[in-house]
């Protein structure tokens, strides 16, 4: 991650773009577009792939191989919704968010903003776009410039997207976005260094929220926070959803926290969706083996549950994604493996045997052998 | 804490009776001198902790819990940490009145530590063969082969795959996960009688910690070791420990057995914590959330240091610093209105 970049991605020259309609102020309703409310989601993915080349030579350069990152993902994400992705480190989640917002470039698929492929825009349209999807970061300390101002810092975007805020204006901006994420207006012009971690996390978010976007994309925003400190970023971060009517793409590895804020979960695992569904679809209904397993590893935070608690431990560690395993990628630390996984990789749908069932059951896993099984105690 | 050995404990942990405990931190201090002044980061803490039983402490970033455990190990970064009072009673004797050449006889082979992040505790350029080898090269004076062989027998210990294969791999080689095994293998090299483990799987992925934490807790059942638990996540305190104790702004806020202190918590610092998080097997819109941050070392609140942001916060809290109550059997809170508070007062 760039050290010091604003959560808008500069591309190239800040060329003085069209004056944007009613650029919508904190605390007022309208958000940035109006949109009708349609069914339609504002962002859709498909097929999304990224691989990373591997290469040999220093000056002549092969390639040998490819990290296999994201392989073949697809969702949608509706207005006012959070979609979780959740997965341990490695399955490509991160990279996910980094197409998402524009900081990497997709080796195939297609990710439509009101369906528009932003994949193959530029230039002008491309910085349009970008604007109204917007991105948080994880760490607080290393994403904020050290040698900015918090005002600084806050206002960048105005500097690459002029026309969302005039000269003369910005500073008031700044000051209103500092006070609705719960910070002190009179601290524009202080550095990063003299807040704690919970504050940058909240000027890093007042960033994201600068230019008004419809979707922020958000990385482990409150995984490096402590406990007492990340429920106040999360109900920060629910409320600024009500407030300006956000859609969120929150990415994290805490599957509790996940389960708080979001209203459906993809769960990821090397490069690849396994499963996605509503939050009581998942949590309460997982059909794959590998959501089975990574619910029932997450400790519960009461002693009572130790003996009756159904534990799937997992063999084994993640394969890496430069060499992922043929057909289905969980099948190598899978307890229900057999030959025709690792020959046919199973399509993220409905499960044969669920398609005619009501209920939370009936919904998208990647599995040859889908089965319900309940992991997580009911609180 | 201090005073309790004497007293006959109902409730019915593997704590011993008449045995002393393995363990027996007394009103230990901790204070760092820095340029913005002095930071008392362990400010009179007493905990123990017996053989076969699992003490987990309890605290967010800043809370002491950490130094604590080095001052403990003998490990403190000094200067700028100073050991200002206190003892540290280990198995009958006073760590802080032995010489240096005796303590460190103790350490690793008594008691031994395993760290957050196992990468940076390894050494890079030596196979981890030559590192689990050295420490009975070192403490037992055996020979280099006899040392391999050792160092094979430990990783098979812990579960590492094909160890006779990977006796000389590198760390950077091995996944997490099993990076954190080897420092679990040499933690235990020497049959230590106590484990302090600091944010053991905290660095992580959620199916990797539930594997690391079920080994641990297996080997500390097996070698009927005592285990201090250094953690933040409240989930993973409650899967494993006996005891917990809570720190707060380099104090122990509150200490008891497992299923009392999740059940009815006696510090508000404790229930504030039980109440915001977010849980698995639920979903809650509003999650509660402390007001404020913790505070500054440097200038902790005067009364008891969190009164700034607690919900029963009265004028005594202000002036006063609360004693560490003795709340139930087992049970201390440092909170003027413990009582309130265990009755649910929010």
């Amino acid at each position: 991650m760039a050290h010091d970049d604003a959560g808008a991605p500069s591309s190239g020259t800040p060329a003085p773009g069209t004056p944007a309609p009613g650029a919508g102020q904190p605390g007022t309703s309208a958000p940035g577009t109006p949109a009708a409310d349609s069914p339609e989601p504002v962002l859709e993915v498909r097929d999304l792939v990224k691989h990373f080349p591997l290469t040999r030579g220093v000056l002549v350069k092969k390639q040998v191989g490819a990290v296999q990152a994201v392989d073949g993902v697809s969702f949608d994400l509706h207005r006012g919704e959070t979609l979780g992705i959740v997965g341990e480190s490695g399955c490509g989640k991160s990279t996910v968010a980094k197409l998402l917002v524009g900081l990497e470039h997709p080796t195939a698929g297609q990710i439509r903003y009101r369906g528009e492929d932003i994949s193959t825009l530029s230039g002008r349209a491309l910085k349009a776009v970008r604007r109204n999807i917007q991105m948080v970061f994880q760490d607080p300390y290393t994403s904020l410039n050290p040698r900015m101002t918090v005002g600084d810092i806050i206002g960048e975007p105005y500097e690459i997207h002029p026309e969302a805020a005039p000269k003369g204006e910005r500073r008031r901006r700044v000051q209103e976005l500092l006070e609705v994420v719960g910070l002190d207006p009179e601290y524009v012009n202080r550095y990063p260094h003299q807040f704690s971690g919970g504050q940058r996390q909240r000027i890093g978010i007042a960033r994201g929220l600068a230019l008004r976007p419809e979707i922020i994309v958000a990385d482990e925003p409150v995984s490096a926070l402590d406990v007492s400190v990340q429920s106040q970023v999360v109900n920060l971060l629910e409320r600024l959803q009500d407030e300006f009517g956000l859609s969120y793409v929150f990415i994290a590895h805490d599957l509790s926290v996940v389960r708080h804020i979001c209203d459906r979960v993809a769960v990821m695992y090397l490069g690849r969706l396994a499963e996605l569904g509503t939050d009581e679809q998942i949590y309460e209904h997982p059909t794959h083996p590998y959501t089975q397993a990574l619910l029932s590893a997450v400790p519960v935070p009461d002693p009572d549950a130790r003996t009756h608690r159904d534990r799937i431990l997992l063999a084994g560690d993640v394969p890496s994604p430069a060499n992922p395993p043929s057909g289905c990628r969980f099948r190598t630390r899978c307890w229900k493996a057999q030959d025709r996984c690792a020959e046919i990789s199973p399509p993220l749908e409905v499960p044969a045997e669920f398609r005619r069932t009501p209920g939370p059951v009936r919904h998208p896993s990647a599995c040859h052998f889908a089965e319900e099984r309940t992991v997580v105690p009911n609180g | 804490m201090t005073h309790q050995e004497a007293a006959p404990e109902p409730t019915g942990t593997a704590a011993a009776v008449a045995e002393p405990p393995l363990l027996d931190v007394r009103d230990l201090r901790v204070e760092f001198r820095t340029r913005d002044g002095v930071a008392k980061a362990v400010n009179g803490v007493s905990y123990h902790v017996a053989r076969g039983q699992t003490l987990a402490v309890l605290g967010e970033s800043g809370s002491g819990k950490s130094v604590t455990a080095q001052a403990v190990m003998g490990i403190l970064d000094s200067p700028p940490g100073f050991l200002t009072g206190g003892e540290i009673v280990f198995q009958g004797r006073d760590l802080l009145t032995l010489r240096r050449e005796e303590r460190r006889r103790i350490r690793g082979a008594k008691m031994a530590m395993i760290f957050q992040d196992a990468l940076s505790s390894l050494n890079p350029v030596l196979s981890v063969g030559a590192q689990l080898g050295e420490m009975f090269q070192v403490h037992e004076g055996v020979s280099r082969k006899e040392a391999r062989a050792r160092a094979v027998e430990l990783m098979e210990r812990v579960k590492i795959p094909a160890a006779r294969e990977r006796v000389g791999d590198y760390p950077h080689q091995f996944s997490g996960g099993m990076r954190q095994r080897i420092m679990i293998a040499m933690a235990l090299a020497l049959g230590p009688d106590l484990i302090i483990a600091d944010e053991p799987t905290t660095a992580l992925d959620v199916t990797v910690q539930a594997q690391v934490m079920d080994l641990l807790a297996e080997l500390q059942r097996e070698l009927t070791m005592g285990l201090i638990l250094i953690t933040h996540d409240l989930g993973v305190v409650a899967d494993v420990a006996d005891t917990i104790a809570v720190m707060y702004a380099g104090r122990i806020v509150e200490t008891a057995p497992v299923h009392q202190l999740y059940k009815a918590p006696a510090h508000p610092y404790t229930r504030g914590l039980l109440d915001s998080i977010p849980r698995l097997d639920q979903k809650g819109r509003q999650l509660y959330a402390i007001k404020g941050m913790p505070p500054n070392l440097t200038a902790v609140p005067p009364g008891c240091p969190f009164h700034p942001r607690c919900p029963l916060v009265r004028d005594v809290c202000r002036t006063d610093p609360p004693p560490l109550y003795e709340v139930g059997p087992g049970r201390t809170s440092a909170c003027h209105f413990w009582k309130e508070t265990l009755d649910g007062a929010r």
